[in-house]
């Protein structure tokens, strides 16, 4: 099985999706000719020429827009927006026209397409090529919102995104993009949305974490069992709609759980999923559920291994969680 | 109800040139700036580039994580940021720390920012060349595109309502031209007659996207024609022209005429930032015309014809260039991070219950074992 980093699953399932539907098409600012910022694109255009992989003006509410029109015409447009971070120009074409359509319409056009961006910080990016705001489209009834933490996973659900009848956010970690490597078998597959992974099995405590901060729960939960701890950790991969089974199985044998994600505290993810938990598992909880994010600030540059919710934070909150 | 027809339909095809090949100026536009005037602009040019060059040097040598430059843009930025009276204000786009240190931005406070230390007036909360220089009159960095074009509009119409004297001036990119704000600013600043030079940075590039796909206008200024926003398009390579076509929006502006779409003809000579391979998508020929219009070469041949230059200064104003630059740099490098506590700075002006709760879990918590 050949070895792939998360950049070059996501351009392989991009490959195979475009072949097997001309109706597939990629569209974004420098998705063309350079790749992509990242180069997730790259060699698509040569291969699928410049009318399926297009380098459009700089204009993230044009691109969505004509997506929207696109796909109401029967295209599956596969729109990139450069960063998560630049999503907001096109906020209004996602909130009030992707995400209403089909509801809208009684179901007589859908705006079936997959936003692909990359999302989360850990590349000294400031402000403004760090955020993750995938609640905000979590908030918005209509989306289904990915975010994979691994190369494998990424193409699978990818593929699975491209062919679901209904508008996907896939936010790609780009502090992991390379990092994940791993194999990925060489044909199309589908890792079905709304299923999370358990990635390790344990007893004392459950850790629910998606996207880079994965590898963080990771480290942090072998600390924490080198210290007696046993962790059981999801990886939700689809964040909306969640794999609320999983967890709740998971809640229910731990009766502890700790949500670690890179966004904002406040509203942010690990807040529905703490409401939800208190919802359907009440009275199996041990301790109070806990919030390891990222602060209620702008993304800061200089401190971001300060801001972000890395294993140091990690491991203190499941040691706690575990003994309370 | 008033009416608009008195609009011009005409588009500014012709682009205004001064400095001709020989050294000599073209009366019709010549600003007629003193020699003086235009050694301190060779100067502020020479010295930008300087900076650019030694700033691309230490993000390769792993000092700083970011830099973009303005390599072959030195006319446009400095002509325009010079024909602005003191009292004007400028909305910067991201490529302007020249025309920041031209109204008084201390180099220092740059190299702080690049280094994103304690010291840093943003407090290291920025990427590099994301700067804020009010003293300078010189607005807030922001990476999203556009987003300073109506904001610039809004306080050019703050001053007209305020009956004070000040033009505003805005850079943007030709890519910018595509963004939703882009448009919204034009309108509004038509309709509301505001007094804002809008100045596009033609250089052929928004990252790898050629201009002539940005668009399928010819020029990017007769977008100014539909917006009833006066156009013109100067050669950016040419610090004459910039000058004189800066200098005529602002005149017009400050007169109550309403604002002007300047388009700078100009050319990125280097990635769109140390981030970016250009090799990926452009050839190094495209290089070779614009070479020959370097507007800092150009700018020499004319001091030197005029006799108020010789090389044997370059040297001289690289070795000051230099000394400065690296007593900037040893000064910034030695300077620490920023607190804990400056992450919590500046969310709001006081700091709420929630903001306090997680500051002070930060400062009791671990620290991570790796600071960058
Ligand atoms: C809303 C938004 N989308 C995308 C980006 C990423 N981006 C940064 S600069 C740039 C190109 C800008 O080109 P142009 O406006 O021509 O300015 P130039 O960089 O050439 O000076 C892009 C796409 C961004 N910063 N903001």
């Amino acid at each position: 099985m050949p070895r792939m980093n998360m950049v070059q699953a996501i351009n392989d399932a991009l490959r195979l999706e475009m072949r097997r539907d001309s109706k597939v098409i990629v569209l974004g600012e420098d998705v063309g000719k350079l790749g992509g910022v990242f180069r997730v694109t790259q060699g698509l255009q040569q291969e699928f020429g410049e009318d399926r992989v297009i380098d459009t003006p700089l204009s993230e509410g044009g691109i969505i827009g004509t997506a929207v029109g696109m796909a109401m015409y029967g295209m599956v447009p596969v729109p990139e927006i450069q960063f998560s971070d630049f999503i907001f120009p096109a906020f209004d074409q996602i909130v009030s026209e992707v995400a209403k359509l089909r509801y809208r319409s009684g179901g007589e056009f859908t705006s079936k397409m997959v936003i692909r961006t990359p999302v989360g910080g850990g590349i000294r990016g400031g402000h403004y090529h760090s955020q993750s705001p995938e609640a905000l489209f979590i908030h918005t009834a209509g989306l289904k919102v990915v975010c994979p933490s691994n190369a494998r996973d990424a193409k699978g659900l990818l593929i699975a995104s491209i062919r679901d009848p209904d508008p996907v956010l896939f936010f790609e970690p780009k502090r992991v993009y390379r990092a994940a490597k791993g194999e990925v078998p060489s044909e199309a597959y589908e890792v079905p949305l709304s299923s999370a992974a358990v990635v390790r099995t344990g007893t004392d405590v459950t850790v629910i974490a998606w996207g880079a901060m994965l590898y963080e729960a990771i480290e942090a939960s072998s600390q924490a069992e080198a210290q007696g701890v046993s962790v059981e950790l999801i990886d939700l991969r689809t964040l909306w709609p969640v794999d609320i089974d999983t967890i709740v199985t998971s809640v229910k044998k731990t009766g502890r759980v700790v949500i670690v994600h890179e966004a904002p505290k406040t509203c942010g993810f690990g807040a529905e999923l703490v409401a939800l938990i208190n919802e359907k598992a009440f009275w199996h909880l041990e301790a109070p559920p806990v919030r390891v994010t990222g602060f209620d600030t702008p993304f800061p540059y200089t401190l971001e291994n300060e801001y972000l919710p890395l294993a140091h934070r990690i491991l203190p909150a499941v040691l706690e969680t575990a003994r309370c | 109800m008033a009416t608009n027809a008195d609009q011009p339909l005409s588009f500014p095809a012709d682009m205004i040139r001064v400095l001709r090949a020989d050294g000599t100026l073209d009366p019709e536009h010549d600003p007629h700036l003193a020699v003086d005037d235009v050694v301190a602009l060779y100067r502020a040019m020479m010295r930008t580039r300087f900076i650019d060059e030694r700033l691309v040097m230490l993000q390769r040598q792993g000092r700083i994580g970011f830099h973009i430059g303005s390599l072959g843009e030195e006319a446009t930025i400095l002509g325009s940021a010079w024909a602005m009276r003191a009292g004007d204000f400028i909305f910067p786009c991201y490529r302007e720390f020249g025309a920041a240190l031209l109204r008084g931005m201390p180099l220092q406070r740059y190299l702080d920012n690049m280094f994103g230390n304690a010291s840093d007036n943003a407090k290291g909360r920025q990427m590099p060349d994301h700067i804020t220089a009010r003293d300078a009159r010189f607005g807030s960095v922001s990476s999203p595109i556009g987003t300073q074009i109506t904001q610039a509009v809004g306080f050019a119409w703050a001053a007209k309502l305020r009956g004070d004297d000040v033009v505003t001036l805005v850079y943007f990119g030709e890519g910018s031209t595509s963004s939703n704000e882009f448009h919204n600013g034009m309108n509004f600043a038509g309709v509301y007659r505001v007094p804002a030079v809008l100045l596009c940075r033609n250089n052929g590039w928004a990252i790898s996207v050629p201009s002539d796909q940005q668009t399928a206008t010819a020029t990017f200024a007769q977008k100014g024609v539909a917006y009833g926003v006066h156009s013109v398009r100067c050669d950016g390579n040419d610090l004459f022209a910039v000058v004189s076509a800066t200098r005529a929006a602002v005149e017009r502006a400050a007169r109550g005429d309403g604002p002007t779409i300047v388009e700078a003809m100009t050319y990125r000579m280097s990635g769109h930032s140390t981030s970016d391979d250009p090799n990926a998508y452009r050839v190094d020929d495209a290089l070779a015309p614009w070479r020959e219009r370097d507007p800092i070469q150009r700018v020499r041949s004319y001091l030197i014809k005029a006799g108020a230059w010789d090389e044997g200064r370059d040297g001289e104003l690289e070795g000051e260039f230099d000394r400065e630059m690296k007593q900037a740099i040893a000064e910034a490098e030695k300077t620490p991070v920023p607190s804990i506590d400056s992450m919590f700075a500046d969310v709001f002006e006081s700091e709420p219950w929630h903001l306090r709760e997680q500051h002070q879990a930060v400062v009791q918590g671990p620290r991570p074992q790796r600071q960058h």
